[in-house]
């Protein structure tokens, strides 16, 4: 009896302990930020295994924007939706493009990147792209992406070469297949410009953001469902260090584009 | 050397250390545990043990770590918002050591269970017999001499384990495959860093097969075939 009794209130001390202390206010003082390090520009590891890059720069410009006391979590890849939702960390700021099916297990800030499309050609080929001057010409882009879509939906008197892969883009273009090449600035493209085989082309008009971001496209900060106060807040820190040039001296350090893409 | 990512690397290491031997203490309790209960008298213990060894070595060690570190956290979490005590947190080495310690204690139940068999019966029994209790004839007699017939099947799972606390990384602890995938992707020169982690690897499953085989000789005195 008095054994049990002992028991029982050992068992009412644990349950009971914890409540005073253990609850956690939700007034975001305190995040803790799932990273990666996997996607250079936006996320690497120097060599003294510290995470750094434009993800870590403008998560730690959020954090700095609230006002809060962040702590980075470094996760792979394949397990941010998991410890995100077993509440490991309560944002992912790992370059996520914003996507229907992630917004089943997780809600979205506003985008806070959006690379633009850009179109490359022999150098000194088009002064401007338009439907226009484009007319009978052939664009290589790749399948089953945005950029796709748009072309077959705005340059239909071209004629479109649809390959596999982003990088094949530039390998269509360089071994003549077609007259223009449609693509991510960033990605192949720039790579393709820098290298002996892309000496002759570059970039040519003006590069497009194909409304990802407008539409609810683009890469976003994913938290748990229903955290709103938090969203507001990092959705009100992602406009603020936009207004006041955070963002752009971010943007600067590691692109010589504007990816904010609004 | 390594683009001075080595530093890194050996932080890695010494993390990919620590996770396999912790691992490698609970899971030669687990595998004690479940081989003295697959040999016992108790129904219930025999069963539990076979469900333990059936379960966890039919399922991919990948999809055990996710369950118990993932599922186990959401679980906990549920309890916990139901009782009010807010966040607790599973630290990942806990759950990576727990869980990579519990898979390979129902491979080494099954390494355990065949060493014990091979020791004679008459050694318990005469031990029985000189009135020890049966702790008393499992710990200083069987015990010792099972060691000699697990050590083959130790030294393997011994070996699998190391490389297989590389899916740590998986619930966030920084070991070192993890490092070198992340200098890899950095710097570009995945084929560097894979190769220097293989050779990491193959030195420290070398020290072990060496170390493993001089425990053996020792464990075999007085059995051991003269060799001319």
């Amino acid at each position: 009896m008095i054994r049990k009794l002992a028991a029982t209130s050992l068992l009412l001390a644990v349950f009971a302990l914890p409540q005073s202390g253990f609850a956690q206010a939700p007034d975001w003082a305190k995040i803790r930020i799932g990273v990666e390090a996997n996607y250079p520009p936006f996320s690497q590891m120097s060599t003294d295994g510290k995470f750094s890059g434009f993800d870590i720069d403008i998560a730690n410009a959020i954090c700095a924007q609230i006002k809060a006391e962040c702590t980075m979590v470094s996760q792979e890849w394949d397990g941010m939706m998991p410890a995100l939702n077993a509440k490991k960390f309560d944002m992912i700021v790992a370059s996520m493009s914003i996507t229907e099916e992630r917004k089943k297990s997780a809600d979205f800030s506003d985008s806070y990147y959006d690379i633009p499309s850009a179109w490359i050609a022999k150098t000194g080929s088009y002064s401007q792209v338009t439907p226009a001057t484009l007319k009978g010409k052939k664009i290589i882009v790749t399948r089953n992406t945005p950029r796709a879509k748009y072309l077959q939906d705005n340059y239909k008197d071209s004629e479109i070469l649809l390959v596999a892969k982003e990088a094949e883009v530039t390998m269509e273009l360089a071994a003549g297949r077609g007259d223009i090449g449609f693509g991510s600035s960033l990605a192949a493209t720039a790579a393709f410009l820098k290298s002996p085989e892309g000496k002759a082309y570059s970039k040519v008009g003006a590069p497009i953001t194909l409304g990802g971001a407008a539409q609810g496209g683009g890469v976003g900060i994913a938290m748990r469902k229903g955290e709103d106060a938090l969203r507001n807040k990092v959705n009100g820190a992602l406009k603020a260090i936009t207004a006041n040039g955070v963002y752009k001296s971010i943007n600067d350090k590691y692109f010589d584009v504007n990816i904010r893409g609004q | 050397m390594l683009y001075g990512y080595l530093p890194a690397l050996l932080e890695g290491l010494v993390l990919t250390l620590q996770v396999s031997a912790t691992s490698l203490a609970i899971a030669c309790v687990f595998g004690l545990l479940g081989a003295t209960a697959k040999l016992s008298g108790s129904r219930v213990a025999r069963w539990t043990a076979e469900v333990y060894t059936t379960a966890i070595r039919g399922l991919p060690e990948l999809v055990l770590m996710l369950l118990i570190f993932y599922g186990g956290q959401i679980g906990l979490n549920k309890l916990a918002d139901a009782q009010g005590w807010g966040y607790i947190d599973i630290p990942p080495f806990a759950a990576g050591v727990l869980t990579v310690g519990f898979i390979f204690g129902a491979y080494l139940t099954e390494t355990f269970r065949g060493a014990i068999l091979a020791v004679p019966k008459g050694q318990a029994e005469a031990g029985l017999a000189f009135a020890l209790t049966p702790t008393q004839v499992m710990r200083r007699i069987v015990l010792p001499q099972m060691v000699r017939h697990a050590i083959p099947g130790f030294a393997n799972n011994w070996l699998i384990m190391i490389k297989a606390s590389a899916l740590v990384s998986l619930i966030g602890l920084d070991d070192m495959v993890h490092r070198a995938g992340l200098a890899a992707a950095t710097t570009r020169a995945p084929f560097t860093f894979y190769m220097a982690v293989a050779l990491i690897y193959l030195t420290l499953t070398s020290v072990s097969i060496f170390v493993l085989s001089r425990v053996e000789l020792r464990y075999s005195l007085g059995v051991r075939k003269v060799q001319f």
